[in-house]
């Protein structure tokens, strides 16, 4: 159980190393901003 | 317009494009298509139907346990039967299709295509009907596993299966061909929800047919205990939990015209909340014959599971920041915020009711009940109310019939939830306590039963009421929005435009090939979140299976006979065991009540289980030899006849009723394959067995003065009351 638990800790640890020099936190705004660019807002609703 | 366009512009009124994008390198190319908001609006359809029905049911059986006279006299309509059929219609119909509803319009969005196929589409949603429709037939019939929202028999399992994967094409197709290329974190969540269901499902449905329309699970006692809670918690995780998350990351930041709060939160939260979910099964069968190590380690996931539950809910009514102004404006947002304030209540008191100490108290009782309808009233059902809301006018191109209607939804169905909600903690509460409660002198103080019964019926009858007014809410939710379409025209192709993806990516930034690989192809982030759902699962399921010593042998445990089988067989169609359980606790206050707590080595001829998880009436564990025959045939005739005042419905059909004894032999053949030692004599001889013990039982019964022919169903169940967990007591006997 400690060993299984250790191994799983640290490949996490290495998982978020790894993604960290990957870049893959560098850009964590821009997509939702663009979720909500892309309609177009012909459709008149009650509500807004 | 900074992007050269091929074709013309749309002309549809309105369109204006500004700069959407980030600047394309190669030859930018805009295309036109057009999103299907047909299929959106079917699964919208199915969505309002499939909710009224099944709330409406819902309502039927909470009037049943204070009024037994509800179950309208028929054994079709009685709770053991209509309760499933409730569960399965809400979870399976009612919010299945909101899923499909809200996925539909979203991915296509986020993807900028049109679904993969309309074909896969159509197939998709009237096979999921066709499967509601079949389980709102076999239920009340009472063709069912008996395994909690899991009860439909093995040909409808494999229907779900077929369709769940037309589904998963549709919707891989459909990220494949999209047209952009950040997969946006509620496609995540979609994915995560497709694998996740499809592996539980598998695994969980695995049982050998006997009939058509009859199987056996594969797994027994403990196993079958902690298959079938690994799905059942982990169907609320990944059917009524992930997809709700995806539908919110989409639909809340649309309906409020505000970024969802931190992106950054929300890739956290999703990789930490499908990891830690699904170890925490096991907190549905704390103090039972479960390992501890198991029980353990579902508690303490349970407790970790605050931290991303919490990191979403918080998400979402953060994203609300600056615009609360709008809240007030807006019912469809007070839905939303409703709804998102309901799944933190739920998502505290999960990990709460996981302590060991409160669950001793709170398991069993209407706590938990009240549990899951604060989620499911609460999340589910007012952010598929409020999806609909918004949905349905923009799709029909129409303003919303009336918002004064909204508004009195809004007000009646969080007034409903309190009304359910409240009175129900109270009666969990109280319940429990009584049944712990002794008397200075070391006596039980409530040793009958049914005085505990007897004091929540008034909460009982509060809870119908809320039940009420939140249907209620969705018949006028119905009502206006069948109204709105009824005054708008469908948008069934709503055109759309959206550059080619250039096939050539060149990365910019710190941007690098293994992101891109990762977080813009679907089939990886597939693969990573069946990684991560896969470690709990087979840290937990494998010991359960290999370790001999998880179920000592007890030698005196022998498989039942042909009649107890036939019995339990009938226990399992009646749902007995959604209002009483066979385990008793190691409490000393259940062992004074019921006798010795279970032990694992007494299920493992068990297939399934039957544990239960509600104990409406008293538990059934040691019901074996505690009574005479005569007294379980008038108890099956009239229940107050020997206990006054108790809600159990009667049985009078299984009295007049004959038992099918055709498939005995094929029921035992089934049972030895999946490992119950049955001899090749005793299958062969199975009917001259099962009419001797039949014999003796009307023999036993006509001495006390009841006529009954040994072929009626009655007989074999008293048959099989009477053998439940009496085994044990032949180790006594032979140790004395």
């Amino acid at each position: 159980m400690i060993g299984i638990s250790m191994t799983l800790a640290l490949g996490f640890l290495g998982a978020f190393f790894w993604s960290m020099r990957q870049g893959q936190h560098d850009d964590l705004y821009t997509p939702s901003i663009r979720v909500l660019l892309d309609d177009d807002e012909r459709t008149p609703t009650a509500n807004h | 317009m900074n992007v050269s366009l091929k074709q013309t512009p749309l002309d549809a009124p309105g369109v204006d494009s500004p700069d959407r994008r980030k600047p394309i390198t190669g030859k930018p190319v805009a295309e036109r298509f057009e999103y299907d908001n047909l299929i959106v609006r079917n699964f919208g359809v199915a969505t309002i139907i499939w909710g009224v029905v099944g709330m409406l049911v819902g309502v039927l059986i909470a009037s049943q346990l204070f009024s037994p006279a509800m179950n309208l006299g028929t054994q079709y309509t009685t709770f053991g039967r209509i309760r499933p059929l409730h569960t399965n219609a809400v979870i399976f119909a009612f919010v299945g299709n909101a899923i499909f509803m809200g996925v539909y319009y979203s991915l296509q969005r986020l993807c900028k295509a049109r679904m993969f196929s309309d074909l896969l589409s159509k197939i998709h949603f009237w096979g999921w009907q066709l499967i509601i429709v079949a389980a709102a037939l076999t239920l009340p019939l009472g063709m069912t596993t008996s395994k909690e929202y899991a009860e439909l028999e093995w040909p409808i399992d494999i229907a779900i299966t077929l369709i769940w994967v037309v589904f998963g094409i549709n919707m891989f197709g459909t990220i494949i061909k999209r047209r952009e290329r950040h997969l946006y974190v509620a496609i995540w969540f979609y994915i995560a929800t497709f694998i996740t269901v499809a592996v539980l499902h598998l695994v969980n449905s695995m049982e050998v047919p006997v009939s058509f329309l009859k199987s056996y699970s594969m797994y027994a006692g403990v196993q079958d205990a902690l298959v079938q809670w690994w799905y059942g918690h982990n169907a609320v995780a990944f059917f009524l939990t992930t997809p709700f998350l995806g539908l919110m990351y989409y639909f809340l930041p649309k309906m409020a015209n505000r970024p969802v709060y931190s992106y950054k939160l929300s890739i956290l939260h999703f990789w930490a909340l499908i990891f830690i979910y699904i170890w925490a099964g096991p907190h549905h069968l704390l103090y039972s014959s479960l390992p501890d190590w198991a029980q353990s380690l579902g508690v303490v996931f349970s407790i970790m599971l605050i931290a991303p539950s919490w990191g979403g809910m918080l998400n979402g009514l953060l994203t609300l920041r600056g615009a609360w102004d709008k809240v007030r404006e807006d019912t469809i947002l007070k839905f939303m915020v409703v709804g998102v304030t309901a799944y933190g209540m739920a998502t505290f008191e999960g990990p709460m009711l996981s302590l060991k100490n409160v669950n001793a108290i709170a398991h069993f009782t209407d706590w938990v009940v009240s549990h899951v309808h604060v989620g499911a009233l609460g999340w589910n059902g007012f952010l598929t109310f409020a999806i609909l809301y918004w949905l349905i006018p923009r799709m029909y191109h129409t303003p919303l019939y009336s918002k004064k209607l909204l508004n009195i939804h809004f007000w009646v169905g969080t007034l409903g939830i309190i009304f359910y909600a409240v009175p129900m903690y109270i009666s969990g509460f109280a319940q429990g306590m009584m049944w712990k409660e002794f008397t200075p002198e070391g006596v039980l103080k409530y040793p009958n039963f049914l005085e505990t019964t007897m004091q929540l019926i008034p909460m009982h009858m509060m809870r119908a009421f809320g039940g009420t007014l939140y249907l209620a809410g969705a018949i006028l939710m119905a009502y206006n929005l069948f109204k709105t379409m009824a005054a708008g025209t469908l948008v069934a192709n709503e055109p759309a435009e959206a550059p080619v993806l250039a096939k050539e990516y060149v990365a910019t930034g710190h941007d690098t090939y293994w992101h891109r690989w990762f977080e813009r192809k679907p089939i990886p982030l597939l693969i990573g979140s069946l990684v991560m759902i896969l470690i709990g699962s087979l840290i937990e399921l494998i010991p359960t299976f290999m370790v001999a010593s998880n179920v000592p042998t007890i030698t005196t445990v022998q498989p039942y006979t042909a009649l107890e089988v036939q019995g339990r067989d009938l226990y399992i169609r009646e749902g007995c065991v959604n209002c009483h359980s066979q385990l008793v606790r190691p409490f000393r206050s259940e062992t004074e009540r019921y006798g010795e707590y279970s032990k694992a080595g007494e299920f493992v001829y068990d297939h399934p289980f039957l544990w239960g998880s509600k104990r409406t009436g008293p538990d059934l564990h040691r019901e074996g030899g505690k009574y005479p025959d005569s007294w379980h045939y008038h108890h099956m005739r009239d229940p107050n006849a020997m206990s006054p005042n108790s809600i159990m419905p009667a049985y009078p059909w299984l009295i007049d009723q004959k038992l099918d004894a055709s498939s005995t032999q094929a029921k035992l053949k089934a049972l030895k394959s999946v490992g119950v030692p049955y001899s090749d004599m005793e299958i062969a001889y199975a009917e001259a067995d099962m009419d001797k013990q039949a014999q003796a039982i009307t023999d036993r019964l006509s001495k006390d003065g009841i006529k009954v022919d040994k072929d009626r169903e009655i007989v074999a169940l008293i048959a099989y009351l009477q053998r439940i967990g009496t085994d044990i007591k032949k180790l006594e006997t032979a140790q004395k």
